[in-house]
């Protein structure tokens, strides 16, 4: 991974000043309460700063938004990433000492080139670009973050797939002594696993996330490498990314597994398809005050325009 | 002081202010005060009134158990506190979700009304919330002394919905998790545990109810 110190000021350091800020007031706060212990989950979400390593020639992408950005702090500290825990701040909280490097990751099946590559050897072939997306979750919250990645559509390319691949299939890292979450055999069926279409794989609008605001992504949002396809709900988004199989038949997603009538393959953004239990119509975006009223839901997340022509004559009320 | 001046005077006044500290430390957390309530600070209100919410119905079903076990029956003294507690929390947690989270309070009725009424009437877990706050409703405003003495019989009726509300609680918010149950395991347990208690000691005294006590033989 290029690396490299940081060099002037980036929008993203403004915030992370911010933060600073916030910090501050927060540790006021809790000598005005007396040691009440409540001060915990957000400090320690806080990703030390020695982490924060730069990510060097990031380009920018007509695909990003220029809606406002939610907080560095928001980011890593609000996060459905079930190996370091269930709860939203036990991604940050857990995951502090978790260093993914070294990380290899495995392509195999329908391609013609395969092998186990080193995080570094496989992303060298690309170039980085920042990718502002509305990220919405399928609990009806949305933000909206900066990543930087590679265009997946690049990485299939590469491997040279063969006319029998017909889906991408994607595996996490499967590691309960180091994520503890996954110590919890029934929270999820380990390892977490998703999967696209080739065509969806080969959208301009997927990506890898390797970074957020300039920087190596964090660990609570998968670090060192996830999935990124923002016109569909936050859970198609897999982390800690170790293997990636060109497969014939479609694959069975973790979420599918545990919820099969909840939570299907496709899992496209869809305002008119309610969830079984809440509706979609409508999210909260995060960062907002209290009194910030709930936003309409749009279809695909707003992202129609480069992703519909793939569910031409697909059914997406029976295809969720 | 005798004990239950020193319970009137004392005990209830503290324990009183104690169960007031949870909805405290929402609303010190919400001006970051105490804390904070994270990147989404109305779901945060939600699950925070809505536990203690949880919490409280459980608290007011196991005074009775626990009175029957330890033989403190100044235990009972506190049950109707309780239940209001309960009453206050998802009362609370019910104007979080109407007033901020669905934004009653933010965009107006007439915005708002036509997916609250959806939530209510067509998603299960709301409707099942909604439930026990209309049952606590209407065992908070009879709640009184003199309102227990005019209602009579009646009275007693109405307030074993106390046990629907447990159980309607535990339903809802098992069934509000993306992949339940969660810690809605733990509280379905001590509802069944509570409920169970009962259970076993209608039994026992049905079975002695039913055998014929002879009179004459009873042994020193």
């Amino acid at each position: 991974m290029l690396i490299k110190k940081p060099a002037d000021i980036r929008p993203s350091e403004i915030t992370t000043k911010d933060n600073y800020l916030k910090r501050r007031d927060f540790i006021r706060a809790g000598s005005i309460a007396g040691g009440l212990a409540m001060a915990g989950p957000v400090l320690s979400a806080v990703v030390p700063d020695q982490r924060r390593a730069q990510l060097a020639d990031v380009g920018k992408s007509e695909f990003s938004t220029d809606e406002t950005l939610n907080s560095y702090e928001d980011v890593t500290s609000y996060n459905n990433y079930w190996e370091f825990g269930s709860g939203k701040a036990d991604p940050g909280m857990n995951s502090g000492d978790f260093d993914p490097l070294p990380w290899k990751i495995t392509v195999d099946g329908h391609a013609e080139k395969t092998g186990t590559f080193d995080f570094d050897e496989f992303i060298k072939p690309y170039d980085l670009e920042e990718r502002i997306y509305r990220m919405r979750c399928v609990e009806a919250w949305s933000m909206v973050i900066p990543w930087v990645g590679i265009s997946l559509g690049d990485i299939v390319k590469h491997y040279k797939p063969t006319s029998k691949a017909k889906y991408v299939a994607f595996q996490a890292l499967h590691d309960p002594y180091r994520m503890r979450g996954q110590q919890n055999r029934r929270l999820l069926d380990w390892p977490y696993r998703e999967g696209l279409t080739i065509a969806e794989a080969t959208n301009p609008l997927a990506i890898l996330a390797v970074g957020i605001y300039g920087e190596a992504l964090p660990n609570p949002n998968g670090a060192p490498i996830r999935l990124v396809t923002p016109w569909k709900y936050g859970f198609k988004g897999i982390k800690g990314i170790v293997r990636m199989s060109f497969v014939e038949k479609m694959p069975r997603s973790s979420w599918q597994r545990a919820q099969p009538r909840e939570y299907g393959f496709y899992a496209n953004v869809n305002p008119e398809v309610d969830h079984p239990r809440w509706s979609q119509a409508s999210e909260r975006r995060i960062g907002g005050s209290v009194l910030a009223p709930r936003i309409p839901t749009q279809m695909f997340n707003g992202y129609g325009e480069q992703v519909a022509h793939l569910y031409d004559g697909l059914n997406l009320r029976k295809n969720y | 002081m005798d004990t239950i001046r020193q319970i009137r005077f004392i005990w209830k006044p503290t324990i009183f202010l104690l169960c007031l500290v949870p909805a405290g430390l929402v609303i010190t957390d919400l001006f970051e005060i105490t804390g904070t309530l994270g990147a989404n600070p109305v779901e945060a209100m939600l699950d925070r009134f809505g536990t203690w919410a949880i919490r409280f119905i459980m608290l007011t079903l196991a005074v009775t158990p626990l009175r029957k076990l330890t033989g403190w029956n100044w235990l009972a003294r506190f049950r109707r506190m309780f239940g209001l507690f309960t009453f206050f929390y998802v009362l609370t947690h019910f104007l979080v979700w109407l007033m901020l989270d669905r934004g009653l309070y933010i965009s107006g009725l007439a915005e708002v009304l036509p997916a609250v009424l959806e939530d209510l009437t067509e998603r299960t877990f709301i409707t099942l919330g909604f439930t026990a706050l209309v049952l606590l409703t209407a065992m908070a405003v009879t709640s009184t002394a003199a309102m227990r003495r005019r209602m009579g019989r009646r009275w007693q009726k109405l307030h074993y919905s106390a046990y629907a509300v447990g159980m309607l609680g535990v339903w809802h918010y098992w069934w509000q998790v993306k992949k339940g149950p969660d810690d809605a395991i733990y509280y379905a347990a001590i509802f069944a545990v509570l409920i169970g208690l009962r259970v076993y000691w209608y039994l026992q005294k049905r079975k002695k109810k039913s055998r014929p006590t002879p009179r004459a033989t009873v042994t020193p």
